[in-house]
């Protein structure tokens, strides 16, 4: 490789500060604007006036409880999911996997209207299992159990699709010789597997959570949206809107922005780890190659 | 061979995964013995997996989809058609489609731009900008349609300038098209940004030092080495704008025939217990959600071929 030359190609300084400029407008219009208007107009009557409006409205503050037990289960969920599809997908080949991989997608190009409206179809009063729920007396729809299943749908994918290509590029080596060494399966997950795959674990949990917090249309289809019962969070911000609450609604809106850059430090942070681990990858990767190993591995077979 | 670097549009498909390690176990392989059962005879989990796997895909994502469609398909042809093509349903594709195709346009090519300079413009502050680019990624959409629309309201920060001049960017189609690239633009860009750092540089330099000037260079031979990535943020874009909800219904107005989307339609249906009308527009919505999904898997799988 040779040493890092100034390119021929180099655009003029000129040239470069416009583009520059260019894409911190347009970064700036669409995104930091409004980013810093929330917390703006949050706060424009002032810390107190925003505390009030989230804690003194018992239908804000059961939107916040709601929310707060909603997106932690559906994460669980779809941790053990995204699990045990990375295993299946990046460990076996089978027929039909390609369609698991393609179906894996769907809720993530699939309208959360449409995810929300079929779950209707299912749980709902006039459903395919609504006159056996009836008859069981659980609610699902329009209560908390159908609220847990529309944010599992919308956020499905996630933590798979951080697994898979990590867990495909570290490869099976590891666990085959833990196997071969007489580990069972569950030593051979929780001692190998999860060690190797903690970081990407973590960034799609990150992920999924923020997805579930911030989930809307897929909850307000099976919510029925009814304040201080099935509002959440992102449902409350609407209601509030509706009835001309502006800064009441901007308050709320303002601790799920608050929650987003939360999100986006972690993301980070978890990302640099990702990139670290996977140089040291690369470096052991590149010591096992060479020569050094090779007569070891010929005078052992 | 290094982890991919990780992105939240990360996709797995079969021609993405790195070259598959077969399970060697040591010693010399019995050529005899098929492949398959040799891998899932030495690691455990298959059946546990594939158990909680298939689970979990059949009751959250095959059964209500294929209810969904099943519903819709017992109209009959003449009554699915009746309640999929009402004038209010084409009204309502139309805004639907014309505003996410606008909207997944400007995201690609401000996509374009931005993924560039974050690439090939050293500058203070990159880090920064980078990592703003994934805010609508984790911003709720609600928020964001409730601070757009007080955005661009007469009163609000940007409305202020902007009404008086004669564009509205709330309660109009242009606020549905604002909102929709405030959505899109991180596909657009993070799509385009591991090809561009992996362009080779070499080409543009022998353009140069052949004479090309700097605007026939990046036409001749940037562009279309980008033009694939390009295509996939906008399909991206687009796939992610038709199905936008939240953020749409803060800012759209949701006047029928004017500025009402196929999702709001659908809900507007719902809560008149319309139901047979809104499955048959959520099965087109979803029939164009499937092909999409296809087009996007192919080219990201063309995209990745290429790199390799």
């Amino acid at each position: 490789m040779h040493a890092p030359r100034r390119h021929t190609v180099d655009a003029p300084a000129a040239w470069s500060a416009a583009l520059v400029a260019a894409a911190a407008a347009i970064v700036g219009l669409f995104i930091v604007v409004p980013l810093a208007a929330v917390f703006a107009e949050a706060f424009a009557d002032g810390a107190s006036a925003w505390w009030a409006a989230l804690v003194h409205d018992p239908d804000t503050r059961h939107a916040i409880w709601l929310s707060l037990t909603v997106a932690p289960v559906a994460v669980a969920v779809n941790t053990i999911f995204g699990v045990a599809a990375a295993w299946l997908i990046a460990r076996f080949r089978f027929p039909g996997r390609s369609l698991l991989i393609s179906l894996v997608d769907v809720p993530f190009s699939v309208s959360p209207v449409v995810a929300g409206l079929a779950l209707v179809l299912i749980f709902g009063r006039l459903g395919l299992l609504g006159p056996t729920l009836a008859w069981l007396q659980w609610k699902i729809i329009f209560a908390w159990p159908g609220l847990v299943l529309a944010t599992t749908f919308v956020t499905l994918p996630l933590v798979v699709r951080e697994l898979i290509p990590v867990m495909e590029a570290i490869g099976p080596d590891e666990e085959m010789a833990a196997v071969s060494l007489g580990a069972g399966g569950w030593q051979v997950f929780t001692r190998i597997t999860l060690p190797n795959i903690r970081w990407a674990l973590l960034h799609g949990i990150v992920l999924a959570n923020a997805r579930a917090m911030g989930e809307f249309g897929a909850v307000y289809v099976v919510s029925g949206h009814i304040a201080g019962a099935t509002d959440t969070m992102p449902l409350r911000v609407e209601k509030l809107f509706q009835e001309y609450r502006t800064p009441a609604s901007m308050a709320v809106a303002s601790v799920l922005a608050g929650l987003a850059l939360v999100t986006l430090v972690a993301k980070f942070v978890i990302e640099r780890r990702m990139e670290a681990e996977s140089r040291d990858l690369a470096a052991a990767r590149t010591v096992e190659d060479s020569p050094s190993q090779d007569n070891l591995q010929g005078s052992a077979a | 061979m290094t982890a991919p670097k990780p992105s939240m549009i990360a996709f797995a498909s079969p021609a993405a995964t790195p070259s598959l390690r077969q399970p060697s176990g040591g010693g010399v392989r019995d050529a005899s013995r098929p492949r398959r059962r040799r891998q899932a005879a030495v690691l455990p989990g298959f059946g546990t997996s594939a158990a909680i796997t298939s689970l979990v895909m059949t009751c959250l994502v095959i059964l209500p989809l294929a209810v969904l469609v099943f519903k819709a398909a017992s109209l009959g042809p003449a009554g699915f058609l009746a309640a999929a093509w009402t004038p209010r349903a084409r009204a309502a594709y139309a805004v639907s489609l014309s505003a996410s195709f606008l909207a997944s346009v400007a995201s690609s090519l401000m996509g374009l731009l931005v993924a560039w300079v974050l690439v090939r413009v050293p500058f203070p502050g990159r880090r920064i900008l980078d990592a703003l680019v994934d805010v609508p990624l984790a911003l709720p959409t609600a928020v964001a349609g409730l601070v757009y629309s007080s955005l661009y309201v007469e009163k609000g920060w940007l409305g202020r300038f902007l009404v008086p001049a004669g564009i509205k960017g709330a309660y109009s189609f242009l606020g549905i098209v604002l909102v929709l690239v405030f959505v899109s633009l991180p596909f657009a860009v993070r799509v385009v940004q591991p090809v561009i750092e992996s362009l080779d540089r070499e080409s543009e330099e022998a353009a140069r030092i052949l004479g090309a000037s700097r605007l026939q260079t990046f036409l001749r031979v940037v562009l279309p080495a980008l033009l694939p990535a390009v295509v996939t943020g906008f399909a991206l874009s687009l796939a992610r704008a038709l199905g936008e909800y939240g953020s749409v219904v803060f800012i759209s107005g949701n006047m029928p025939f004017k500025t009402e989307i196929a999702p709001v339609l659908i809900v507007s249906r719902l809560e008149e217990y319309a139901y047979a009308e809104a499955t048959a527009i959520a099965v087109v919505l979803l029939a164009l959600s499937i092909v999409l999904l296809v087009v996007v898997n192919a080219l990201q799988q063309r995209l990745a071929a290429s790199s390799h």
